[in-house]
C-alpha cells in the first residue's frame, strides 16, 4: 500500500468533487487577489513616496531600474489583484501556473518596493546571494529524488549535511587541502547513507524515523568531536580552506546573470551539471528506467529480473555522495569553519524543495532558487534597516517553505512504492 | 457501535511442563524480547560510545602508537578513561556510594545523598510530555516532529503567564500551565489542520514550524514588558512565586512536575486504550481509507490528534519554565522536543513505556552532566548514546542478528510504523 505525500485527507475519502465551484483554480485566485489587496491597500500607504533603485551590480553604482516606491508599489499590487482576478473567473485553466507564478512574483516586486522606497538594492548581489543559499539546497534535493525516485524516503538529509560539512573542515585543515575536504564531505555523507540504507532497505526500519534519529546522531557525533577536538585546538583542526572562486572569460561579462553564473565557486557548476545530468539519465537512461520502476512498481520490476534492493542501495549512497558534496558548502564556500548544528534545518528545506519540486531535477532546482531567495531577501533586508525585526525576517524562508508545501504544492504524487520497503516474497 | 477494544487474548503458553523454570528464563533471556533487545540495544551505544571516547582522546591514542611493543599501557588507559566516564555516568544518575555513606556516617547531608535521583526525575519531567506528545500522535499514525516547536510556545504561553499575571497562589500555577498547555495546543492545530485540509506533510510543516517558535521566542524576550528591565541580554523576568511548581528544598530540584507526568502518562494511557477517541485514532493510525469508511473523519481526528500532541508538549515546556528554569531565555526549551522523539521511540509509543524511557534519558542527561564537570568529556556524547539507543532498538533484526538471540515466540518487535510519505 503507498501513501501519498501531498495528496489531501479528502483524496483518500473522495469528498473533493473536481467540478465544485470552489475548485483548486478558483481558491489560488482568491489568495492572489487577497494578497494584491493586501499589497496595494496596506503596504502602498506605508510605503515612503521616495525613488527605489534597483541596480544592475553589487552596490549603489552602475546602471539601475528605479521607480517611485509608493507607485511601485500599488501598481504591482494592482497587477497582483488583476491576475487573482483572472484566476477567479476560471477562463485560464491552461494559465493556471503561469498565473499563479506571476501573481506571486507581483506581491514579491510590490513587497520590494515598499521596503526599497528611498534606498537602494544591488541586483547582482542578489542574485548571487540566491544562488548561494540555494547552492546546498539543490545538491541536497538532488539526493533526495536520486533516493526517493527509488523509494527510499531521505529525511537524514540534514544529518548527510552536518557530516559533510564536519568532514570537510576537519580533513580540509589537517591536509590543507580544498579538494581533500570536498571529497571527505562525500565521503561524511555517505556515511549516513549507507547507515539509511543498511536500515531501511535491510532492516525494514521506518524510513521517516531513522532518517529523524539518524539527523540527531550525526548532530551528536559532529558536536562531540567538534567540542573533543576543534574548539581546544581551531588552528589545527578547524580552518579547512575555501574553494577558489573562478572566472570564466567572456561569458563572466554578461550584465547581471554573468557575474551571478560564471564568477562563483566551483560548486556552483557541480550542482547545475547534476541537475541536467539526473534529469537526462532519469528520463533517458536503463539506470533511470529500472530506477522509476522500482520507485513505482518494485514488484514488478522485480519480476522482469530488475535487482530491486541492489538498486535502491546504489541511489542512496550516490544520493549521500551528493549530499555530502552539499555540506561542504557550509564549511568551505560560507563561513569557513565547522560549529554545532551550523546547518540549522537547510537539510529539512532542501527535503521541503524535493517536494515542491515534485520529485524532479530541475523542480528541485526551481524550489531551491526560491528559497534561497528567500532567505537572501531576509539577509538583505535586516542589513537595510528594514521596520520589520530581524527576527520575524528570518522566519521568512520557513514559513515560505510551509506556504509552499501547504498551498502552492496542489495535487501531487510521490513516487507510488516510496518510503514503502521491498520485501521479496 | 462499541467504543472499546479489547485486547487480543494472551499468546497461549503452550511451553512444555517438562522445562523447569529455570531453563525456560534462560530461554527467554536469550530470545528477542523486548526487553533483551532494549538492554542489548543500550550496551551496543555504551560500547560504541566508548570507542567514540578513545578516539577522541589524543593522550590514549599516542599510547596505542606503540601498542605492538608494550600493549599494556594503551589497554590500561583506554580502560580508565572509559571507565571513569561511565562511573560518573552512574553516580551522576542515580547514586554516589561516597555521598551515601558520608550521610550514614554523618559528615554529608541526605539532600546530597539524593541529589542524582533529583536531577534524573527533573531533567526526565518535560520529555515525558514531550514524548507521549510524539507517542500518541505516532499511534494515529502522524510523526510530530514539531514537538520542539510546541513546547517553546508551551514556554512562551506559560512563562508570560506566570510573570504577567497577578493571582492567589494555586490558581496562578493552574492558569499559568493551562496557558502553556493552549501555547502547544496551538503550534499543534497548525500542522494537523493543514495535513488535514491540504495534505502538506507533517514533518515538514512541523519542522518549520520549530524554527519559527524558537525565532518567535528570540524576539519575544527582547520587548519590553517581557525583558528584565534589569538586564540588557535577552532574558525574561521572573516568574511569580505563586506560579512556581513546588519543590523539595534547595539543593534539590525535582518539582511537582514529575507527579503531573504520571497522571499525564496515566491519562494518555486511558484516552488511547479506552476513550472513543483513542479508539478512533488507532483506527486511523492503522488505516485511513479502513476507518473512513466505517464513518471516522480523518480530517478531523488529525486536526484534534496534533491538538492534543501539541498540548501535551506545551505542558511539557510549561513545566520546564514553571518548575525548573524560572525565566524564559533563548535556549530555555533546550532540546527536549528532539528528545521526547527519542524517548518515545525507545518506549515504544506505549504512554508507560515513554515515562520509564523519559526516566532512563533523564538519567542519562544527568550522569553527562557530572561526566562533563567531572573529567570534561562533551554532554553531546549523551545524544550520540541517545540517537544510538533508539536506531539499535528500532532495527531489532539488527540486534538479533549481532547477538544471534533466538527468534522469540510472541514478541512483536517490528518498526514502529513502516510506510512512506
Amino acid at each position: 500500500m503507498s501513501q501519498v505525500s501531498t495528496a489531501t485527507v479528502e483524496d483518500l475519502t473522495g469528498v473533493d468533487a473536481p467540478d465544485r465551484f470552489w475548485n483548486r483554480e478558483r481558491r489560488l485566485g482568491a489568495g492572489v487577489t487577497i494578497i494584491g489587496l493586501v499589497a496595494a491597500f496596506i503596504f502602498g500607504p506605508l510605503a515612503e513616496s521616495k525613488t527605489a533603485r534597483f541596480t544592475l551590480s553589487t552596490d549603489a553604482t552602475g546602471a539601475a531600474l528605479s521607480i517611485n516606491g509608493q507607485l511601485g508599489t500599488i501598481l504591482f499590487g494592482l497587477i497582483a489583484v488583476v491576475l487573482g482576478v483572472v484566476m477567479l473567473t476560471g477562463r485560464a485553466k491552461r494559465w493556471q501556473t503561469l498565473l499563479l507564478c506571476l501573481g506571486i512574483a507581483a506581491f514579491v516586486l510590490s513587497f520590494l518596493c515598499w521596503q526599497v522606497a528611498g534606498k537602494f538594492m544591488p541586483l547582482v548581489d542578489t542574485l548571487s546571494g540566491s544562488v548561494e543559499y540555494a547552492l546546498p539546497l539543490v545538491l541536497g534535493a538532488l539526493a533526495g529524488v536520486l533516493g526517493e525516485r527509488s523509494g527510499v524516503v531521505n529525511v537524514a538529509i540534514e544529518g548527510q549535511f552536518l557530516m559533510g560539512a564536519f568532514g570537510a573542515a576537519l580533513v580540509g585543515t589537517l591536509a590543507t587541502s580544498v579538494w581533500a575536504g570536498l571529497i571527505s564531505a562525500m565521503i561524511g555523507g555517505l556515511i549516513i547513507a549507507a547507515m539509511l540504507a543498511v536500515l531501511a532497505i535491510k532492516f525494514l526500519v521506518d524510513q521517516v524515523v531513522v532518517g529523524t534519529v539518524l539527523n540527531l546522531f550525526a548532530l551528536g557525533i559532529t558536536g562531540f568531536l567538534y567540542e573533543r577536538l576543534m574548539q581546544p585546538n581551531a588552528l589545527k583542526y578547524n580552518q579547512p580552506p575555501q574553494l577558489p572562486r573562478w572566472e570564466i572569460p567572456g561569458l563572466a561579462d554578461i550584465p547581471v546573470l554573468g557575474p551571478v553564473l560564471f564568477h562563483t565557486n566551483v560548486l556552483v557548476w557541480i550542482a547545475l551539471i547534476l541537475v541536467f545530468v539526473i534529469h537526462f539519465a532519469l528520463k533517458g537512461t536503463r539506470w533511470g528506467l529500472r530506477t522509476r520502476a522500482v520507485g513505482e512498481h518494485p514488484t514488478a520490476a522485480d519480476t522482469v529480473g530488475v535487482r530491486v534492493r541492489g538498486l535502491r542501495y546504489l541511489n542512496v549512497m550516490v544520493g549521500g555522495l551528493i549530499a555530502g558534496a552539499g555540506g561542504a558548502y557550509f564549511t568551505l564556500v560560507s563561513t569557513g569553519a565547522f560549529n554545532k548544528n551550523m546547518t540549522a534545518g537547510a537539510g529539512f528545506i532542501a527535503l521541503a524543495a524535493l517536494i515542491f519540486g515534485r520529485w524532479t531535477p530541475f523542480g528541485a532546482l526551481g524550489a531551491a532558487l526560491f528559497f534561497g531567495f528567500a532567505q537572501k531577501l531576509a539577509y538583505f533586508l535586516s542589513v537595510a534597516g528594514s521596520p520589520v525585526p530581524n527576527q520575524f525576517l528570518n522566519m521568512l524562508p520557513y514559513i515560505a517553505t510551509i506556504v509552499a508545501v501547504a498551498g502552492l504544492v496542489g495535487r501531487v504524487r510521490a513516487p507510488a512504492a516510496d518510503g514503502v520497503p521491498y520485501v521479496k516474497s | 457501535m462499541t467504543t472499546e477494544v479489547e485486547a487480543p487474548p494472551p499468546a497461549k503458553e503452550s511451553s512444555p511442563k517438562e522445562d523447569g523454570f529455570l531453563t525456560l528464563f534462560l530461554k527467554n533471556l536469550w530470545s528477542a524480547n523486548t526487553v533483551t533487545v532494549t538492554v542489548l540495544s543500550i550496551f551496543l551505544a555504551l560500547v560504541v560510545g566508548a570507542v567514540l571516547m578513545v578516539v577522541s582522546d589524543s593522550e590514549v591514542l599516542a599510547k596505542f602508537a606503540y601498542f605492538t611493543s608494550r600493549p599494556s599501557d594503551a589497554l590500561q588507559a583506554s580502560w580508565d578513561l572509559i571507565s571513569g566516564a561511565y562511573a560518573d555516568l552512574f553516580k551522576g544518575a542515580f547514586f554516589d556510594p561516597a555521598s551515601f555513606s558520608a550521610w550514614f556516617d554523618g559528615t554529608g547531608t541526605w539532600q546530597a545523598a539524593f541529589g542524582p535521583v533529583s536531577e534524573t526525575l527533573t531533567y526526565a519531567t518535560p520529555l515525558v510530555f514531550t514524548g507521549l506528545a510524539v507517542a500518541i500522535a505516532f499511534r494515529g499514525g502522524l510523526f510530530n516532529i514539531g514537538g520542539q516547536g510546541q513546547a517553546v510556545m508551551g514556554c512562551v504561553f506559560g512563562g508570560v503567564a506566570g510573570f504577567a499575571f497577578h493571582l492567589p497562589p494555586g490558581l496562578h500555577l493552574i492558569v499559568a500551565l493551562l496557558f502553556g498547555l493552549i501555547g502547544g495546543a496551538l503550534w499543534g492545530f497548525i500542522p494537523g489542520f493543514l495535513k488535514a485540509r491540504t495534505g502538506a506533510h507533517e514533518v515538514i510543516t512541523s519542522i518549520m514550524l520549530n524554527y519559527t517558535a524558537t525565532l518567535f521566542l528570540g524576539w519575544l524576550i527582547l520587548q519590553s514588558g517581557v525583558q528584565d528591565p534589569e538586564r540588557s541580554d535577552a532574558i525574561s523576568k521572573t516568574i511569580a512565586t505563586t506560579a512556581e511548581l513546588p519543590a523539595l528544598p534547595a539543593p534539590l530540584r525535582v518539582h511537582l512536575g514529575i507527579v503531573l507526568a504520571v497522571v499525564a502518562t496515566a491519562a494518555v494511557a486511558w484516552l488511547i486504550n479506552r476513550s472513543s477517541f483513542g479508539f478512533e485514532l488507532r483506527a486511523v493510525g492503522v488505516n485511513p481509507p479502513a476507518a473512513k469508511t466505517a464513518g471516522m473523519s480523518v480530517a478531523r481526528t488529525y486536526t484534534l490528534l496534533m491538538v492534543v500532541a501539541g498540548g501535551l508538549a506545551g505542558l511539557g515546556g510549561a513545566t520546564q519554565v514553571l518548575g525548573t528554569a524560572d525565566k524564559l531565555t533563548a535556549q530555555v526549551a533546550g532540546n527536549i522536543g528532539f528528545d521526547g522523539l527519542l524517548v518515545a521511540l525507545l518506549g515504544r509509543n506505549k504512554p508507560w513505556g515513554t515515562l520509564f524511557a523519559a526516566i532512563l534519558y533523564g538519567a542519562l542527561r544527568a550522569g553527562g552532566n557530572l561526566m562533563q564537570v567531572d573529567i570534561g568529556i562533551s554532554l553531546e556524547l549523551v545524544t550520540v548514546l541517545q540517537a544510538l539507543i533508539v536506531i539499535f532498538i528500532a532495527a531489532p533484526a539488527m540486534v538479533k542478528a549481532i547477538f544471534q538471540l533466538r527468534a522469540a515466540r510472541s514478541a512483536r518487535l517490528g518498526a514502529s510504523m513502516s510506510k512512506g510519505w
